[in-house]
């Protein structure tokens, strides 16, 4: 993961730059109660960082929207220029980057090279896989051909955002390109999907430096995302659960209930079954969240989100309908379908029962038979 | 498509048909097979086997005051768990959003906290009652297969249940999606085990209660 003994160390860098220890410090205190690690850690996550030196990292894009790198670009802490100089070397980003078309693809290779086996691959996007992979195609190559090749000397692999961590949108029903997810591409390379449509900028920057801090990749849940940003659901964290625990929903968006700030459970929220940091780190320097500004939780950091019916139905809901709800016709059709069914066979079994009555008691012995019909 | 996706989707579906071609298919042949001849001469008339009827679905759901020092305790902690688990179907908001969703209405939920409460003593009762039948010699002679299953099946939806309500024994949709795939493994046990007995058990206590007031015996 370190880069060249010859490149300088972030200690060196911060001093060169004229950032004093006072101020890193308490960007690792700062840190460290990002990572949930306990203040007494931030000394030694100072030193660390210190010693360490910026990893490589080269940043693809596939078939993404670009808001999971706008979410990365609005970090507050660290802030993206402090992450890009200090933390990390972005030696290769096609939105970010000054140069382009072959200059651009120049500086990849170069930094491959100059890095191979230690550089921190960071992907957006999924990556179309059918019809040859034809759906994406930069300089003459398929996405999927790019992404293989830069893995092949990557330390580690990060997955930012819904679309490279699970395929998102492009994956979602009938995925027309094939899309898939990063982590299923790569077989035997380190993933760690930091998921979110898009992430929340200091979960993406947390888990970088997370990375350049201890030098491996983080605790893993099974979605293979990092356990201290991912590690509860919205849900447990959510500020409206006293709301959920009493039974208080609000049913419209503009109802008494919504105005008195009450559980959105009714209303769609995903919180109980949606696993992210939004509840506690929130968004825009921990300014609000969509639940606090009165919006159910989408569920976006979770795989599949975009095809689970609709964001405004609750989660226990029936979903066998076309439009992935139940509605009261159909639940009532095939109730009655089956209702009828049912009689049919209750009927056909009884006269099948009653032949052989019959016939049993037309035999000699059964003459003292006592059922009659009524 | 996951646990949970898999549980009020498809499986959802399948029970769904097997609960209501199972009750209907059931009841009919209840109710067209042949009956007993009433062999004596009816004493007194339909419309007062009627409401004999009528009072035969009370008075039979009563413990009678002679057998009551020996039935009590069944009778209770039958009764008990009936009501906690009608509260807890019938009033927790997930679950109200559940019905809701296809019965097409909403009505309001109690406080998840009680329903938490009522939840556990039914679990508790529940298991109060498998006891006494595994303790009770003649209890435990005349219970089959369907006995303990059709306990077995309700249990396991309270406990799944209670582990999703309270986060614990993994991701809350694991527990969720097991909690409502019980619930359809329930629907379609439903109609061929005793918990069948919820469709028979009024019919059956009035139509006794009816033949009975006819041959002129009290209901
Ligand atoms: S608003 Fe959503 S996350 Fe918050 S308590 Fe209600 S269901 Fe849970
Ligand atoms: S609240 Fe839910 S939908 Fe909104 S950003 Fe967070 S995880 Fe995504």
């Amino acid at each position: 993961m370190a880069r060249p003994e010859t490149e300088p160390t972030i200690g060196e860098l911060l001093d060169r730059n004229g950032v004093s220890r006072r101020s890193f410090l308490k960007y690792c205190t700062a840190m460290a109660s990002l990572l949930a690690l306990p203040p007494i850690a931030a000394r030694a996550m100072a030193a660390q960082l210190r010693a360490a030196r910026r990893p490589s990292v080269i940043y693809l894009s596939f078939q993404e929207c670009t808001g999971c790198l706008e979410s990365f670009t609005r970090s507050f802490a660290p802030t993206i220029e402090n992450m890009i100089f200090n933390v990390i070397s972005l030696d290769c980003d096609d939105t970010l980057m000054a140069a382009a078309g072959a200059q651009a693809e120049k500086a990849r290779a170069q930094a491959m090279e100059a890095n191979y086996g230690k550089y921190l691959l960071v992907v957006d996007g999924a990556v179309p896989t059918a019809d040859g992979g034809v759906y994406h195609c930069a300089a003459g190559r398929t996405g999927i051909d790019l992404l293989t090749d830069c893995a092949k000397g990557a330390a580690a692999i990060v997955a930012v955002g819904t679309c490279a961590s699970f395929g998102g949108l492009p994956h979602a029903d009938p995925n027309p390109t094939g899309a898939r997810a990063i982590s299923a591409l790569v077989p035997g390379k380190p993933v760690i999907n930091v998921s979110g449509c898009p992430p929340i900028p200091e979960v993406i920057t947390g888990t970088f430096l997370q990375y350049v801090t201890t030098g491996r990749v983080p605790d893993l849940d099974e979605h293979l995302r990092p356990t201290v940003f991912y590690g509860n659901s919205i849900h447990n964290r959510c500020y409206r659960r006293p709301f959920y625990d009493r039974g208080e929903f609000a049913k419209t968006f503009d109802d008494e209930g919504a105005r008195n700030g009450w559980c959105l459970y009714e209303l769609g929220c995903k919180g109980p079954t949606t696993y992210n940091a939004c509840a506690t780190v929130k968004w825009n320097n921990a300014v609000s969240f969509p639940i606090q500004s009165g919006h159910p939780c989408l569920g976006c950091a979770e795989p599949e989100f975009w095809d689970r019916g609709s964001f405004y139905s609750p989660i226990p809901t029936a979903r066998w309908g076309k439009a992935g709800e139940v509605s009261t016709a159909e639940a009532g059709t095939l109730a009655a379908g089956a209702a009828l069914t049912g009689v049919a066979i209750g009927a056909g079994s009884v006269v099948l029962a009653r032949r052989r009555i019959s016939r049993l008691q037309r035999t000699p012995q059964s003459e003292s038979e006592t059922h009659n019909e009524e | 498509m996951d646990l949970v996706d898999f549980a009020r989707g498809t499986a959802l579906k399948i029970a769904f048909v097997v609960f209501f071609v199972g009750v209907l298919w059931r009841l009919v042949n209840v109710m067209l097979l042949r009956h007993r001849q009433m062999l004596s001469e009816p004493r007194r008339s339909v419309g007062a086997a009627v409401l004999g009827g009528l009072k035969g679905m009370g008075s039979r759901s009563w413990p009678h005051p002679e057998f009551i020092k020996r039935t009590v305790t069944g009778e209770a902690l039958g009764y008990s768990y009936h009501i906690g688990l009608f509260i807890v179907i019938l009033f927790f908001a997930p679950h109200i959003v559940f019905f809701g969703s296809f019965a097409g209405v909403r009505w309001p939920a109690l406080p998840s906290s009680i329903i938490t409460i009522f939840a556990v003593i039914t679990l508790t009762l529940f298991v109060a009652v498998l006891s006494r039948r595994l303790g009770h010699p003649v209890l435990r002679r005349l219970s089959n297969f369907d006995d303990y299953f059709s306990w077995f099946i309700v249990a396991l939806v309270l406990v799944t249940g209670l582990m999703a309500t309270a986060h614990v024994g993994g991701p809350y949709q694991r527990i969720l999606g097991l909690h409502i795939l019980s619930f359809d493994l329930l629907l379609i046990w439903y109609p061929f085990g005793k918990l069948m007995h919820s469709f028979y058990i009024f019919p059956t206590r009035a139509i006794d209660g009816y033949l009975m007031t006819r041959k002129g015996a009290p209901s």
